[in-house]
């Protein structure tokens, strides 16, 4: 585009060139502004006004907020409760992030091979996909049922004892874990499928010839070669993990004691059933720094395009 | 000898992967099982009570889904229309107009893109409330009527048609707008397709924020509607109307997933891996 | 004056939002304006007074006012209240009410005070007794003393309420909500079982030492004994009755005016320590947190002998009891107790006079004797006017269905306490569910759960000492 403009101006240094720029400018400001105006009024005002907020004493029966400076954030790092939270929040992302890759990879190599069970197993590992989460969560909170549920039946035929796993504080994580990587391993799946298949076959072919080992081919060259994939995915996971939310509200509400309370979980309790609205806006903040902080892969594998290319 | 260990190779495979993809549907098979079957007093993996209807009967008394059902076609239909027109008309001028400043608008769209609007419910929910939309319909969809995420995927979708098609569309005598909805438009419906996939699931499925914003049946989701009648206390056996109540919310996605699934898996590809 | 400019700008966007709306997405606004479309009236009984105020919307005359009600018991309680809205709607042309079904009180609440902060409340609405603090300090509700007054039968309305009941409608000194959805927990018990193990199915546990002795007999290898529900929104309920039983004097876990909190007394910390006893030293309950929903089934599939729960669930137990089941009143220990819940009606603070007293024409007919009497049988509430036990309804009901009366005999005879009661409820509540469950998985002794609740609560509580 660059060079286009730049011949023109070059070939008619003319007012009339400014003047065709100028309303080229102006018809495509007016083109994105109807995108814009709702991506500023959703996206870019609301990240401001959470950095105010968070910093106001501001709650329900107020008439206005009170600048109170970073006494919000001072107040939490006092709490234990917010450092559970963010425990939580951290231990269930890689609960779910790493075992769901990894599965989504390995789902991947199961798909990626011409058999006839390939459309019954594609819809068997990707339609938990398309369901809604609360859907998920409430199958999953019969599973899960102390006693009568699926799971504790189901040890108790193998002569196991019930481990009613939602009011345990050590398994209700990993067992609502297992649920989302159960949702989430299809989604993965696909992503390593498309990546495995723009690997050229040549390749593949020429390493078999040579006498490389399925493992040896996996390793060697497909891993290395998925690299910008899993990336991008670790990425797009960790941005998926925290904003988890539907589970908690059907499945626990943060019980044990709020072993099973998320980040955004709170932000929504803190905000919508104790209407602390400036507490709530503070942890917003945090969320956002912690959005920011696993989207820096992104911007590191554009760079590294960029570089390349 | 090797070719015959690479063959029962092959075979373990498979077992071991329709093994998992029945692992990972027993979920579903106890779901369409309970939903139908008479409710009894104890869970069990396949039914053992007779067929019934009753379960979706009750709940769809119990429950005004068909209103739910209205509402969230509604929002689908109308938040993905929105996107429609909003984003092809940014995408546009961002990949074919030598606009200044652009880069700002790029940096806005990477915002929206790292920060999920799930996380901004409360701020957003404060606007919504200033606007006076909360409980409304347009109340819900505002916020997703600026999809960074399509206007991206246009963008790289409109920057592969060669210039020389509108180049020939404007010596026909078309202006700017009918080029954008005679050339590039029509050019990019596995764009549109996709994005039309993952917008109106998103949509379908989406749960916490219809929840916060709406506080009336006429406005009610299908998934805020489920919730709230799996949460309702003192039912009893819920189990088998929470399946059936489960089916009838999730049944038109998976139909639809049934019958499109490579354009289902294709969409969910295209729009998050091309970034 | 930082909030001025914040709503300066949102008008700014939103104007440009609206010129925008107009040139690409004129089509969207209206679609999502015109949905309270007729189109769907049909589709379910639970809206069906939400889409008649639609075409009554135009008389001139009517008074139109809204109200939220939440349910807390099934799915056909809505039926029934949209029913009696009907009813009211045809009795006389003047008032029309739409009822709006808010989900279940947690989901009210929310509703309420976000549409509070939209500007466009409710007229009135149906809330937990325990949030009157709440919605008086937060200018959600208004006193009623005056609506009273001004009416000729008010002082006898008022004083025909059960006194149990009454007493969780004042805010400091004030009347800020009527009864109507008024429950007590009691002990449901399977007669079967007892006979099983030998006890004699017409005595139940009266003291928490039979509680604990009876259950570890009715205890074995597919069935537990006693069962609780402690999950968050249930726990504080429950506790509510075992720390009263304890009490010396009745004592409630928090003070009359809502302000303080009394959690980490001897009295409440032996409380806890007898459910954690049930679980761990007796072991006749199950460990963890057993939610309140799935405890009625487990009664009803024979996996627990006792359960605690709310008189609401009578109508359920009776009509699926497979097994002789009984009621009783809650086991006592240094007293005869029991709590108290469920939901009365307020009235917004900030509407017209007019539409108060239209409001208060319609709580009027809603509690009317007969109604009220009807309403108890439909759901298993507790009637709460004195006069609905001279009803046949109710007569008719207690002589087929005995267990029923033992709610009422237990609130005539045992201690009654409210529900903890505070300014800040819903967040007071978690901070001791929370605590407690912390208790049961093992994180806390009982002495150290509520020391902790305790604090918590103070420092929640601390804007309004």
């Amino acid at each position: 585009m660059r060079k286009g403009m730049a011949i023109s101006t070059l070939q008619k240094p003319s007012q009339e060139a400014k003047r065709k720029a100028l309303r080229k400018n102006v018809l495509g400001w007016s083109l994105m502004a109807p995108a814009l105006v709702f991506m500023l009024l959703f996206t870019v005002y609301p990240v401001i006004r959470s950095f105010y907020l968070g910093m106001t004493d501001y709650s329900l029966g107020m008439e206005a907020p009170v600048f109170i400076g970073f006494h919000n954030y001072m107040k939490l790092a006092g709490t234990a409760l917010f450092w559970k939270v963010v425990r939580n929040t951290l231990y269930f992302a890689l609960l779910t992030v790493f075992p769901s890759m990894a599965l989504g990879l390995g789902l991947a190599l199961l798909v990626n091979r011409s058999t006839k069970t390939v459309g019954f197993l594609r819809v068997g590992y990707f339609y938990p996909v398309v369901m809604p989460m609360i859907a998920a969560a409430s199958i999953w909170s019969f599973i899960y049922m102390s006693n009568n549920g699926l799971w504790d039946q189901f040890l108790r035929s193998i002569g196991g004892q019930p481990m009613d796993v939602l009011s345990s504080k050590t398994t209700v994580l990993p067992a609502m874990a297992i649920m989302y990587v159960w949702k989430e391993a299809g989604y993965l799946m696909v992503f390593f499928l498309s990546g495995i298949q723009s690997i050229s076959p040549e390749l593949m072919e020429a390493a078999k010839l040579d006498g490389a080992s399925h493992g040896q081919v996996f390793h060697r060259i497909m891993l290395p070669l998925l690299g910008p994939t899993t990336l991008f995915v670790t990425s797009i996971e960790f941005t998926n993990c925290f904003k988890l939310v539907d589970h908690v509200m059907i499945m626990t509400e943060g019980a044990p004691n709020n072993y099973s309370t998320l980040l955004l979980y709170y932000i929504y309790q803190q905000g919508f059933t104790n209407f602390n609205y400036g507490i709530s806006n503070a942890l917003t903040v945090i969320m956002l720094l912690f959005l920011l902080a696993v989207s820096l892969p992104r911007f590191f594998s554009q760079d590294r395009k960029i570089y390349y290319s | 000898m090797k070719v015959r260990k690479r063959d029962i190779n092959k075979h373990i495979i498979t077992i071991l992967a329709v093994l998992l993809a029945v692992l990972w549907l027993i979920p579903f098979i106890w779901l369409v099982g309970t939903a139908f079957t008479k409710a009894s007093y104890n869970m069990t993996l396949f039914p053992t009570t007779p067929f019934t209807f009753e379960n979706f009967k009750y709940v769809w008394n119990a429950v005004p889904f068909g209103r739910y059902y209205i509402n969230t076609l509604i929002l689908v239909v109308v938040t993905f229309s929105v996107q429609f027109v909003t984003s092809t008309l940014a995408a546009y001028a961002l990949a074919v107009l030598p606009v200044k400043g652009k880069a700002i608008v790029y940096v806005i769209i990477f915002m929206q893109i790292i920060i999920p609007n799930d996380v901004l419910i409360m701020p957003n929910y404060m606007t919504i409330a200033d606007l006076g939309l909360t409980d409304t319909k347009l109340g819900i969809m505002l916020p997703f009527f600026g999809s960074a995420l399509e206007i991206f995927l246009l963008r790289q979708h409109f920057k592969t048609i060669p210039h020389a098609l509108s180049e020939a569309a404007k010596l026909d005598g078309a202006n700017t707008w009918q080029t954008i909805w005679r050339v590039y438009v029509p050019c990019s419906k596995p764009a549109y397709m996709s994005f039309a996939v993952v917008s109106v699931s998103y949509h379908w499925n989406n749960y916490l924020w219809p929840l916060i914003l709406t506080r009336s049946p006429s406005n009610r989701t299908l998934t805020v509607g489920l919730a709230i009648f799996a949460k309702s206390k003192e039912a009893n056996m819920q189990w088998a109307n929470v399946c059936a109540a489960t089916l009838i919310i999730i049944a038109p996605l998976l139909i639809a997933f049934l019958f499109l699934q490579k354009q289902f898996i294709e969409s969910f590809v295209g729009a998050g891996v091309k970034e | 004056m930082h909030k001025n400019k914040f709503r300066l700008l949102s008008l700014a966007l939103s104007g440009a939002f609206a010129a925008a709306s107009l040139a690409g997405c004129g089509s969207g606004a209206n679609n999502s304006n015109g949905t309270a479309a007729p189109a769907v009236s049909e589709t379910s009984k639970a809206v069906s007074t939400d889409e008649n105020s639609s075409g009554t919307d135009g008389g001139g005359d009517t008074i139109d006012l809204t109200c939220y009600y939440p349910v807390n018991v099934g799915g056909d309680t809505a039926n029934i209240i949209d029913g009696m809205v009907d009813e009211f709607n045809k009795s006389q042309s003047k008032i029309h009410v739409k009822s709006v079904y808010s989900g279940n009180y947690d989901d009210t609440v929310t509703a309420l005070q976000t549409a509070k902060a939209g500007g466009n409340p409710p007229e009135l609405f149906i809330s937990l007794a325990t949030q009157r603090f709440t919605m008086a300090s937060t200018n959600m509700a208004m006193p009623l003393d005056d609506l009273i007054a001004n009416d000729p039968d008010g002082k006898t309305y008022i004083d025909d309420f059960l006194d149990g009941f009454m007493v969780d409608s004042y805010v400091d000194g004030k009347i800020y909500s009527i009864p109507f959805q008024r429950s007590t927990e009691i002990l449901y018990y399977n007669k079967d079982a007892f006979k099983e193990v030998g006890l004699d199915p017409d005595s139940p546990p009266t003291t928490w030492e039979e509680l604990a002795d009876y259950a570890v007999k009715l205890t074995n290898s597919k069935r537990y004994g006693v069962g609780i529900a402690l999950n968050s929104g249930s726990a504080q309920w429950t506790f509510t009755g075992f720390c009263l039983q304890n009490s010396k004097n009745g004592e409630n876990l928090m003070s009359d005016d809502g302000k303080k909190v009394f959690f980490n007394t001897k009295e409440n910390v032996e409380a806890l320590q007898f459910w954690l006893d049930l679980q761990n030293k007796y072991k006749c309950m199950a460990t963890g947190i057993v939610q309140w929903t799935d405890l009625p089934t487990q009664f009803l599939s024979g996996d627990v002998a006792m359960i605690y729960h709310t008189t609401g669930n009578m109508a359920n137990i009776s009509s699926n009891a497979t097994f002789d089941f009984g009621a009783c009143y809650l086991p006592g220990h240094v007293r005869q107790a029991a709590p108290t819940g469920g939901g009365n009606f307020y009235i917004t603070k900030g509407i017209s006079e007019e539409k108060q007293q239209a409001a208060w024409e319609f709580i009027k007919f809603m509690t009317d004797t007969e109604r009220a009497a009807k309403w108890s049988v439909a759901t298993g509430y507790v009637p709460v006017r004195k006069s609905c036990f001279e009803t046949d309804t109710i007569k008719d009901y207690y002589s087929s269905i005995p267990q029923a009366k033992v709610a009422y005999d237990q609130l005539e005879n045992a201690t009654i306490g409210c529900e903890l009661t505070t300014y800040n409820a819903a967040e007071i509540w978690r901070v001791l569910n929370d605590n407690i469950q912390s208790a049961v998985i093992g994180d806390a002794t009982a002495q150290q759960a509520l020391d902790n609740a305790q604090k918590e609560a103070t420092e929640v509580l601390e804007d309004y000492q």
